[in-house]
C-alpha cells in the first residue's frame, strides 16, 4: 500500500476491526493460532505448526482454516500453544502441543468439535482492547 | 452431533490431590442419569493456575468459573446449568481482596493478571501491521497527531501517573518535559531493549509479539518533545525480536506511518535498529548512548542526563521496552483510566518473568499492588514439587530476596525499595527450600564481576572482593569478619561506584546478609550448607541400615567411588567423591545421606 492519510488509516482500522470481529464471533472461518514466540519456537512450535499445515491438509480443510502465527502469550511453561477460534466451539488454547497432539487436535477439535483432553489452558487475562 | 456445553476440570497436580478426579467422574456420571450427555462434553485440562482456590471447575460457552468445587457438586452443575441453563452462584469466584487496592471498576473477572503492556501478545500476528491497526493500533498516534498539542501529551502522561518500567521508576512525563524545554536543532529518542538481567525476558516478548506498540509510542514521543529520529537499541541474542521489528519498522514505512510527513501532517519521524554485543552494562543508559554513539559501552556521569544532553551531546528520551508500550493505550483510553489501575504512587501494571521454582513459569502482568503471593500462588500456580518457599529475587543482580514474611505486601516501587530490593525489570525468580543464599548470591556477584565495564574503582574493585569472600564462604573457609567486610564494602559501592549497576550491585548479598544471617552463619561457624549446594561443604555417605546392597548408587557414581555389595553394603570414598550427587538422586531406599 502506498502512503495512507489520516483519512486512509480511520477507513483501514475500521475495516480491519471488522474483519477481525466477524472471524471472532460469527466466524465462517476456522482459525488456528500457534504462539510463535521464542519460548513457542523453543518448544518446537515450527513442526507444530507444520503438522497442522499437513493434517488440515489431509482433511481437504485449507479452504475454511487461516492458520496464523502470533507472539507470547505467557504460558511459557507449556510451550508451544496453540488457540483455535472456529464456530460452534468456545475460544481455546492448548498447550503442550507437540506433533502429535497437533494432529488430534485438528482431528477431534477442529473436525470432530469435540475438546481434547489434559491440554487446555486458560487464557490468562481478559482482552483489554475489545472490552 | 454437536455439544451445547463444555465443562472444564483442571486436571492439574494440586487439583488432582484435593479430588478433581472424582469431580470429572461425577460430572459424567451425572450427565448420563440426567439423560444430557449428547449435549455436553466433560473434559480434563490442564493446570489453571489458581491452585489456591482449587479445585477449578469452568463451563463454556457461558464462562462461569467455578472455585472449590467437591464431587457432590456435581449433580447440582449439570441440573441447573445444563439442563436449565442456570449458572450455579454458590460456586462462582468471588474475590474479596480487590475491593479497593486496585480501583479500576471494571476488574471484575476471576484472573489475576491485567494486560496492558502485552494486551496484543498472543492475540495478533506481530508481522502484519494491519491487525495492530485493526486493535486500536495508531490510534494513539493519530489522536496525538489531530488533536493534541505537545504539552498536552506531557499532561496526560502527567495525569496517568506512569513510570518508568526500566527500574528505578522515574516519572516518564518529566523526563519528556525536561527534553521538550531545551532548544536544541537535533533531539532524539531511544528505546532501550537491552534486557540483560539473567531470566528476565519482558521485553523481548513484547517486542516479538508487538512490535508497533513501541514504534508508535516512540513516534508520539518525537512529536511530543521535538525529535526527528529514534534508535532502538537491542541485544544481537534476539533475532527474532530483530527480525520482527525490522518487518515492523517496514510495514509503518509504507503506510507513511513512519518517515517524512506522517499522514500527511507535515511531522517527520523516523526509526533505526541499534545491535547491542550483550554487554549488561549497555543496559545503563549512558553507557547505551556511548554504544550507539559507536564508543565503548561505559556509563558517564549525570547529571547532565540525557534528556538534557545524551546522543551525540543532544537531548535524549530513552526509555525502555515496557514503558513505550504503555503510552499508546494511555494516549487512547486516556490518563483516567490509566491511573486508575495500580497503587497510589505507582500507576499501571507490571510485568514479570515468573521462573524458578515455580509451575507455571510464564510471562505475567499484573496491576501494581498486586501481592507477591497473588503472583507466587494464584497465577504460577505455587512451588513445584510442593517444596517449602524460601525467597523471590526480584531486579536480578541489582536486585534482592524477599521472604515469605512479605509476600503479602503489595508490590510497588516504593515497597520493593524499602524490602532492598527494587522493581528492575520485572525478572522474578522463585527459590525453594533447595536454594542456598549464600551460592545465589555468589553467582550474582559472579555476573557483576563479569559484566563491570572497569571505570570505576568501588564497582571494579568491589565486586572482585566481595566475590572472592562469597566463594570463600561457600568453601566453608569463612570468618565471621568476612560478613562485615562484605556489609563494608557492600555500602561502600553503592555510596561511590559511578552507575547505577555499580551501586546496586551489592543488593543481592547485602539483602541476604540481612533476610538470611543464620544461613551465613550456618556455613561460617558450623561449616554447613543446608540446602546442600555448596559443594565443598557437602558429604555424602551410605546409611547402611536402609542399604539393601542393589548396587544403583555404585553403577551410577561417574568416578566409580562407591563400593561394595550385597552382604557388606555400600560405601562411598569421600576423598574421591566429587560430589554430584547421582547416587543421592538415585537411590530408591533414601540410603544415600547428604550431610
Amino acid at each position: 500500500m502506498a502512503k495512507m492519510t489520516l483519512e486512509q488509516l480511520r477507513k483501514l482500522r475500521e475495516e480491519k476491526k471488522g474483519d477481525m470481529v466477524r472471524r471472532d464471533v460469527e466466524g465462517k472461518n476456522i482459525q488456528i493460532i500457534v504462539g510463535m514466540g521464542t519460548c513457542g519456537i523453543a518448544a518446537g512450535a515450527k513442526q507444530t505448526f507444520d503438522e497442522i499445515v499437513k493434517v488440515v491438509d489431509e482433511n481437504k480443510m485449507t479452504a475454511d482454516v487461516i492458520i496464523r502465527q502470533t507472539g507470547c502469550m505467557g504460558l511459557c511453561h507449556v510451550e508451544p500453544t496453540v488457540e483455535i477460534v472456529m464456530p460452534g466451539m468456545p475460544a481455546t488454547i492448548y498447550g503442550k502441543v507437540d506433533v502429535p497432539t497437533a494432529r488430534e487436535i485438528v482431528i477431534k477439535h477442529v473436525v470432530g468439535k469435540t475438546l481434547v483432553e489434559n491440554h487446555i489452558y486458560d487464557r490468562p487475562a481478559v482482552d483489554i482492547v475489545k472490552k | 452431533m454437536a455439544y451445547k456445553h463444555f465443562i472444564l476440570v483442571c486436571g492439574g497436580t494440586g487439583c488432582e490431590s484435593s479430588h478433581s478426579d472424582e469431580i470429572y467422574k461425577e460430572l459424567i456420571a451425572n450427565a448420563e442419569a440426567m439423560g444430557v450427555k449428547d449435549d455436553v462434553q466433560v473434559v480434563k485440562t490442564g493446570c489453571f493456575g489458581f491452585c489456591e482456590k482449587g479445585p477449578i471447575v469452568k463451563v463454556l460457552p457461558d464462562e462461569s468459573f467455578y472455585v472449590e468445587v467437591k464431587p457432590g457438586d456435581a449433580k447440582e452443575i449439570i441440573a441447573e446449568q445444563i439442563v436449565k441453563g442456570r449458572e450455579v452462584k454458590r460456586l462462582l469466584y468471588k474475590d474479596e481482596r480487590q475491593k479497593d487496592r486496585i480501583k479500576v471498576e471494571d476488574i471484575d473477572f476471576y484472573q489475576k493478571q491485567y494486560r496492558i503492556v502485552l494486551r496484543n501478545c498472543g492475540i495478533i500476528n506481530p508481522e502484519n501491521i494491519d491487525e495492530y491497526i485493526a486493535r486500536d493500533g495508531y490510534a494513539g498516534l493519530e489522536k496525538v497527531l489531530t488533536s493534541m498539542k505537545p504539552d498536552d501529551v506531557i499532561e496526560e502522561l502527567k495525569a496517568s501517573g506512569l513510570r518508568g518500567r526500566g527500574g528505578a521508576g522515574f516519572p516518564t512525563w518529566r523526563k519528556w518535559m525536561f527534553s521538550k524545554g531545551v532548544p536544541a536543532d537535533q533531539k532524539y529518542v531511544v528505546c532501550n531493549a537491552d534486557e540483560g538481567d539473567p531470566g528476565a525476558y519482558m521485553d523481548r516478548s513484547t517486542i516479538e509479539g508487538d512490535p508497533h506498540s513501541v514504534i508508535e509510542a516512540m513516534t508520539i514521543c518525537g512529536y511530543t518533545v521535538g525529535s526527528s529520529k529514534g534508535f532502538v537499541y537491542i541485544r544481537a541474542e534476539y533475532p527474532l525480536a530483530i527480525e520482527r521489528l525490522k518487518i515492523g519498522l517496514r510495514q509503518a514505512r509504507e503506510y507513511g506511518l513512519l518517515g517524512d510527513n506522517i499522514l500527511g501532517t507535515g511531522f517527520s519521524f523516523d526509526i533505526e535498529i541499534r545491535l547491542g554485543a550483550g554487554a549488561f552494562v549497555c543496559g545503563e543508559e549512558t553507557a547505551l548512548l556511548q554504544s550507539i554513539e559507536g564508543n565503548r559501552g561505559m556509563p558517564i556521569p549525570r547529571p547532565p542526563f540525557p534528556a538534557v544532553k545524551g546522543l551525540w551531546g543532544k537531548p535524549t528520551i530513552i526509555n525502555n521496552v515496557e514503558t513505550w508500550a504503555n503510552i499508546p493505550v494511555i494516549i487512547t483510553k486516556g490518563a483516567s483510566w490509566f491511573a486508575k489501575i495500580g497503587t497510589e504512587t505507582s500507576k499501571g501494571t507490571k510485568v514479570f518473568a515468573l521462573t524458578g521454582k515455580i509451575n507455571n513459569s510464564g510471562l505475567v502482568e499484573v496491576p501494581m499492588g498486586t501481592t507477591l503471593r497473588e503472583i507466587i500462588f494464584d497465577i504460577g500456580g505455587g512451588i513445584r514439587g510442593g517444596k517449602k518457599f524460601k525467597g523471590a529475587q526480584t531486579g536480578g543482580p541489582s536486585g534482592g530476596i524477599i521472604t515469605e514474611e512479605f509476600l503479602d505486601l503489595p508490590i510497588d516501587y516504593e515497597a520493593l525499595t524499602s524490602l532492598g530490593s527494587m522493581m528492575g525489570s520485572g525478572g522474578l525468580i522463585v527459590m525453594d527450600e533447595d536454594d542456598c543464599v549464600v551460592d545465589v548470591s555468589r553467582f550474582y556477584m559472579e555476573f557483576c564481576v563479569d559484566e563491570s565495564c572497569g571505570k570505576c574503582s568501588p564497582c571494579r574493585i568491589g565486586t572482585n572482593q566481595m566475590h572472592a569472600i562469597l566463594v570463600k564462604i561457600t568453601k566453608g573457609q569463612g570468618t565471621m569478619e568476612d560478613l562485615e567486610k562484605l556489609e563494608k564494602i557492600g555500602l561502600a559501592m553503592k555510596k561511590a561506584a559511578l552507575c547505577g549497576l555499580g551501586q546496586t550491585a551489592p543488593n543481592p548479598t547485602l539483602s541476604t546478609i540481612r533476610r538470611f544471617r543464620d544461613e551465613y552463619v550456618k556455613h561460617i561457624v558450623d561449616r554447613q550448607c543446608s540446602a546442600g549446594k555448596c559443594k565443598d561443604l557437602v558429604v555424602y555417605s551410605i546409611d547402611k541400615t536402609k542399604c539393601i546392597g542393589c548396587g544403583l548408587c555404585a553403577r551410577k557414581c561417574p568416578v566409580n567411588c562407591i563400593s561394595g555389595d550385597k552382604t557388606q553394603k555400600y560405601t562411598i570414598d569421600a576423598s574421591k567423591c566429587i560430589k554430584c550427587g547421582e547416587c543421592f538422586k538415585a537411590c530408591k531406599f533414601s540410603a544415600v545421606v547428604k550431610k
